[in-house]
């Protein structure tokens, strides 16, 4: 480049320079790939529509056929060919709202125990009182404690729902019967304690969904936490407040929104969750309260009788397949505005 | 009002109130405060106790199979000791590899308009919101809808068709991954380019996928990750098949179309059938499967996050 002078600048040959205008066929090229982009970008959204439009067309002569009462049945009787799903919406919803329950107390617990720098504040205040305070060591290593359970908790999203379901059957179940029978035999006329756990039920599937949901609701509850303005928590504490009153009266509630789409996102996953509950449910089409008694859910239903379905079965789960598909859209759609006004509050509060 | 008596060593002096500037234990306020604080610590712990507890029992229960046998041999029928589930991490790694064919082009360049050429047009609102959804859609569904469209048509189980419901749920998560790795590409490396006459399609090509290319390898392994170990998208487009893929050898190289249009076995659908076996040794393979299984799924995973973690710091 030694030799450029101002008369290469204006009129470049493509040997001496690093610049060059784009020659028409990058332009053309550039035009196609643009367009080729654009096109997949939509091809999301298609795939959306085509998921939904096939269900819901592969449904359609269920629907017709079975109408509403499909909705009310509680009998699947594939030989009488008469179905029904009641029980499997009910145990659906009572599952999962009990590990939501469940997994939303931890996660949120979790989310702040991680967002609001507690572990460092502790071991700050211990190193002060014992006047080590110049350790670079000893005062990084929370953030990096922090970090690395950070990873942790996200790591019991990344185990496969079929591992789980296995645990759960080998250890969970277990675990809770000695327990659970003692409940039924000492407290049998409350009806949260009026069947025995003979093995699989409502009360070892739902803890294994809590901890299924509790990496969801943690992560995206921690993000809201962390994107609450520090002038906030700085004027809170500037106040007088203690740390916990800082954070159950402001940060808590600033986040709130965020908070609460974490929970309905958790929601949706607990309710769309198949294998561990296949597994652990019990596959009984059993409407109860007791937490010990088995039942089942849509996705079990899907998964325990696809496989061997005829021809006429296969159009009824279709049916449930919509209604499971109906359930879980609603839910996510919910949860997606929910966050994508958390995160259009905060930017108005941060202004 | 009565004036508080200051105490303390910060208590100034008789009649003059210095704030106290350290909280003493014996307020109920701060021993409210610290009491929280270790509750939720104590929540945190606890809640890792399932994640040491399964790894322990896959360790323990998994491990008492281990051998050479487990990769190399196909599954045992009832009582028959020995055995193996070689046919199905074969099976996996197909399965995987058409849904990775599948989903990582489609994610990537959706995701490059998305971040880069229209990113806030009504399109992209609209693709990250349908993306958002994908992400919540019940696995099960995927499995339904690979049903009625690949089975359906196709006429039979095939890989294929559990490659097809795993895309649907490795897209999204590809794809919303894609377009934070290309946003991440400092600016001045993209208006360098465009200054030196690169047209868009350059910069993407030249400059963003390279820059990007460790935090985009992130979210596939983690889709992988996420993809290798599904159960249920599988149990009615893949299905099982206790043979290898091939009738020729090497068994465990698909070499014909017909070698893949057929029922595939996979891990996660072996562990699921082997569960409610009420044979032994039908249960400790699965265990054993297991245990492979998270060993893979957590290696990838942690793999795909070291890789963009390097690449922040440089």
């Amino acid at each position: 480049m030694h030799r450029a002078s101002l008369e290469h600048v204006d009129r470049p040959s493509p040997s001496d320079s690093i610049w060059q205008p784009p020659s028409t066929f990058d332009v053309v090229v550039d035009r196609v790939f643009r367009g080729g982009t654009l096109a997949l970008a939509w091809g999301t959204v298609l795939v959306v529509v085509l998921v939904v439009g096939r269900i819901a067309r592969s449904a359609t002569p269920a629907v017709q056929a079975y109408g509403t009462q499909f909705l009310t049945g509680t009998v699947w009787d594939p030989n009488r060919q008469v179905f029904g799903i009641l029980p499997q919406i009910t145990g659906t919803l009572y599952t999962s709202f009990l590990g939501l329950a469940i997994g939303g107390f931890f996660g949120i617990a979790i989310a702040i125990f991680l967002s609001e720098g507690l572990l460092s504040s502790a071991v700050e205040s211990l190193l002060k009182r014992f006047a080590h305070t110049e350790r670079p060591f000893l005062t990084g290593l929370p953030a990096q404690i922090e970090a690395a359970l950070r990873v942790t908790v996200e790591l019991l999203a990344a185990i496969p729902s079929v591992v789980y379901g296995l645990w759960g059957i080998f250890v969970v179940i277990p675990l809770v019967r000695p327990g659970a029978n003692w409940l039924h035999t000492h407290l049998g006329w409350i009806p949260f304690f009026g069947t025995d756990l003979s093995g699989p039920g409502v009360l070892p599937a739902s803890l294994v969904l809590a901890i299924m949901v509790l990496p969801t609701i943690s992560a995206i509850s921690r993000d809201a936490l962390v994107s609450v303005p520090p002038k906030l928590r700085e004027a809170a504490l500037g106040l007088g407040a203690t740390r916990w009153e800082a954070i159950l009266s402001v940060i808590v509630p600033a986040a709130a929104t965020g908070i609460w789409g974490s929970i309905i996102l958790g929601f949706g996953r607990a309710l769309g969750e198949t294998v561990a509950l296949a597994m652990l449910a019990g596959n009984a089409n059993v409407i109860s309260w007791s937490l010990f008694s088995p039942c089942n859910t849509l996705a079990a239903l899907l998964a325990n009788h696809f496989p061997e379905a005829g021809a006429v079965e296969v159009g009824a789960l279709m049916y449930a397949a919509l209604v499971l598909l109906a359930i879980t859209l609603l839910v996510n759609i919910v949860g997606a505005l929910i966050l994508q006004r958390a995160e259009a509050g905060l930017r108005g509060l941060s202004l | 009002m009565k004036p508080l008596k200051p105490r303390g060593p910060f208590a100034g002096p008789e009649g003059i109130q210095l704030p106290q500037l350290e909280r003493s234990l014996r307020h109920p306020r701060t021993l409210f405060s610290v009491a929280m604080s270790a509750l939720t610590a104590l929540m945190t712990l606890a809640a890792l106790v399932p994640l040491f507890s399964v790894l322990y029992l896959l360790v323990v229960r998994g491990g008492r199979l281990f051998s050479l046998a487990l990769f190399t041999e196909l599954p045992p029928a009832a009582m028959v000791p020995g055995g193996g589930f070689g046919n199905a991490m074969v099976g996996t790694v197909l399965v995987v590899s058409i849904a990775v064919a599948l989903s990582v082009p489609f994610g990537i360049l959706a995701a490059v308009f998305l971040a880069e050429f229209g990113p806030h047009t009504a399109t992209a609102t609209v693709v990250r919101f349908a993306a958002k959804v994908l992400t919540g859609l019940p696995s099960i569904l995927a499995g339904v809808f690979a049903y009625a469209v690949v089975v359906v048509l196709t006429g039979g189980f095939s890989a294929p068709a559990g490659g097809v419901a795993l895309a649907l749920l490795m897209l999204p998560i590809v794809l919303l991954t894609a377009e934070d790795a290309i946003k991440a590409v400092p600016a001045k490396m993209r208006e360098a380019a465009i200054g030196m006459g690169a047209t868009p399609t350059q910069v993407v090509w030249r400059i963003l996928l390279p820059t990007a290319l460790p935090t985009l390898l992130t979210g596939v392994m983690l889709a992988v990750a996420r993809a290798a170990g599904e159960t249920a998208p599988l149990l009615f487009t893949a299905l099982f098949s206790d043979y290898w893929i091939s009738h020729v050898a090497p068994y465990f190289i698909p070499k014909t179309v017909g070698d893949i249009m057929q029922p595939t076995p996979s891990l996660a659908v072996l562990i699921f059938n082997f569960s409610s076996s009420p044979f032994d040794n039908q249960i400790d393979l699965a265990w054993a499967a297991a245990l492979v299984l998270v060993g893979v799924v957590l290696v990838v995973n942690l793999a795909g996050r070291a890789l963009s973690r390097r690449s922040v710091n440089p």
